[in-house]
């Protein structure tokens, strides 16, 4: 079976993001860059999958401007063996990620795909469940584990209050929760070694996928600033605060 | 014009948070001046039914009962909503930003071939809407050129609707197709006297000051005074004195009580995104310098292995 992990390039965790001045975006220039934590988590449990013998390939797939090799060798840096590069400049929205996806899915003959179950910089939790739509598979999202056995993938998923096992027919796109696993950290062999697997590059127009976006930010702004707290002596005294303040 | 709300139940109960999108549904409502129609669908449902048709502001209770949707698979409701949106000609459907709304609304979505929205804060207009990225650090006006609005509603950002005083119609839908691509095997509710983590109305989280897993257990007994559900950082989830799932922060759970209080938490961003819309946040630390004091509302300079039990005996 080949499985296809997609990662995104996003801003690193640890950076405090700003809006623009001119409040039209975050302002992007000269922070770090990282492979979405949830992508990580994919590509883990795809190369879990090839060192079990389930998957026979895995290759890693990137939407984006030039610089998104960077977290395609770092998906081959962990283990995967090929990466495609979907060339676009366009800012791209999760409905053209998928539809891109899809074709490639298709193109690649795969068996299972592995996403993050949301990015960390759109937060729009929405690539995995699309690209199963347009895909007509069925889809296991916020997954905490994976079994795949007699032609299904058993997938237990985070649901509000508790967790959910279900069976799903292969192919099959399963999106990842925090749970899944650690994803392990590339050794410098590997990393020497990635440089040397092939990345693949076509783009979007060759894939014939109108990628305009369908929604147009009008304005990004700060999110309303908090009133400066209060320091409080005692215990007694928080009590006291917080019973006036009415939520105790 | 029309909105269509996705009912969250359990077969059994009418899940509060449909009351709140329910509301953001009367808000657009207000500015189109269209009807507005809430979608039960699941299987043997009827109790559902009957609080569906009690919630205020509602036209018509839309309802499918059916052996495909007795558990909310995706693969089955997603065709079926995307025929009944197209069958009359909704223009807006609104689903919670829950487990269970995130998992089948972009579904929906790309069957009609257009956006999504995940968790709406704000309605501008019939096409306009706030939603935070960047996990709420920022907050983005976007408007849609698609026909059809595919929305989640985040709960916490609307008021919701009374959910005994309205009486509305209920009409049956065709039954709903097994597209058999999956099927339902099990699940398991935690059984806890606690309530969830992203539905609490207060919440206490540790931290690395916490020291170890077992310390935890001062935070519980505060909690199960005060009805609270306990929380964690990444830090005390890395260091592994707690599991994963009770992360709250960028990557883990976001939540946004009426009460969030923050214990030997030092206040990384990753933590604040998870919680820094809560109401009031109250941080206890031993360190004066911790960025968590920037903002708490109401900041205890205090070791916290004397604070805690303190809080429990006062309480």
């Amino acid at each position: 079976m080949k499985v296809l992990v997609a990662v995104k390039r996003v801003v690193d965790a640890s950076v405090q993001v700003r809006v623009k001045a001119d409040k039209t975006a975050v302002d992007l220039a000269n922070v770090k860059m990282s492979m979405n934590p949830f992508c990580e988590i994919a590509v883990e449990e795809a190369i879990r999958l090839k060192e079990s013998g389930i998957a026979e390939e895995v290759i890693v797939v990137s939407a984006g401007e030039d610089a998104c090799q960077e977290q395609l060798r770092a998906g081959l840096a962990l283990g995967a063996d090929r990466a495609i590069h979907i060339q676009s400049d366009a800012e791209l929205q999760p409905l053209a990620v998928a539809k891109l996806l899809h074709k490639v899915v298709d193109q690649e003959n795969i068996g299972l795909v592995i996403l993050g179950k949301q990015s960390i910089d759109g937060d729009n939790n929405q690539t995995g469940q699309m690209l199963a739509a347009l895909a007509g598979m069925p889809q296991g999202t916020f997954a905490s584990n994976v079994v795949i056995e007699n032609g299904e993938a058993v997938v237990t998923r985070e649901v509000d209050g508790g967790l959910q096992q279900i069976g799903l027919k292969l192919p099959a796109v399963v999106t990842t929760d925090l749970r899944l696993n650690e994803p392990r950290y590339a050794s410098l062999p590997n990393i020497m070694k990635a440089k040397r697997k092939p990345v693949a590059q076509i783009t979007a127009e060759e894939l014939g996928v109108d990628v305009a976006p369908r929604l147009s930010t009008l304005e990004v702004n700060d999110p309303p600033a908090r009133a400066s707290g209060k320091r409080v002596g005692s215990v007694v005294e928080l009590i006291d605060a917080l019973k006036v303040e009415g939520v105790l | 014009m029309s909105i269509l709300v996705i009912a969250e139940h359990d077969n059994n109960q009418l899940k509060s948070a449909t009351a709140n999108t329910v509301a953001a549904a009367q808000k657009l409502s207000a500015l189109m001046g269209s009807s507005v129609d809430l979608a039960v669908l699941g299987q043997d449902c009827q109790s559902v039914v009957t609080q569906a048709s009690s919630v205020e502001g509602i036209d018509n209770v839309l309802v499918a009962d059916s052996a495909a949707v007795a558990h909310q698979l995706p693969e089955n409701l997603a065709p079926f909503l995307a025929d009944l949106v197209q069958q009359k000609a909704i223009t807006h459907v609104l689903f919670c930003s829950t487990a269970q709304g995130k998992n089948v609304a972009p579904r929906v979505a790309a069957l009609l071939d257009v956006a999504q929205i995940s968790e709406v804060t704000d309605i501008i207009d019939e096409a306009t809407f706030i939603r935070p990225t960047y996990a709420g650090n920022a907050l983005a006006k976007v408007k849609t050129s698609d026909p059809i609005k595919v929305l989640t509603i985040r709960s916490t950002a609307f008021d919701g609707v009374d959910m005994t005083s309205g009486a509305a119609s209920v009409v049956a839908l065709s039954d709903v197709k097994d597209q058999e691509l999956s099927r339902f095997i099990t699940e398991s509710v935690v059984e806890s006297d606690r309530p969830e983590l992203t539905s609490a109305r207060v919440v206490i989280s540790g931290g690395r000051g916490m020291q170890n897993g077992e310390n935890f257990s001062l935070l519980e007994s505060v909690a199960d005074k005060i009805g609270a559900a306990v929380g964690a950082s990444r830090a005390a989830v890395d260091a592994g004195y707690v599991s994963n799932d009770m992360q709250v922060g960028q990557t883990g759970k976001i939540v946004a009580p009426d009460l969030y209080i923050a214990v030997g938490i030092s206040g990384a961003i990753q933590h604040l995104a998870g919680m820094k819309e809560s109401k009031v946040i109250v941080a206890i630390n031993n360190d004066e310098e911790a960025p968590i004091f920037n903002v708490a509302d109401l900041s205890l300079h205090a070791d916290l292995f004397e604070a805690l039990p303190e809080l429990e005996k006062t309480l």
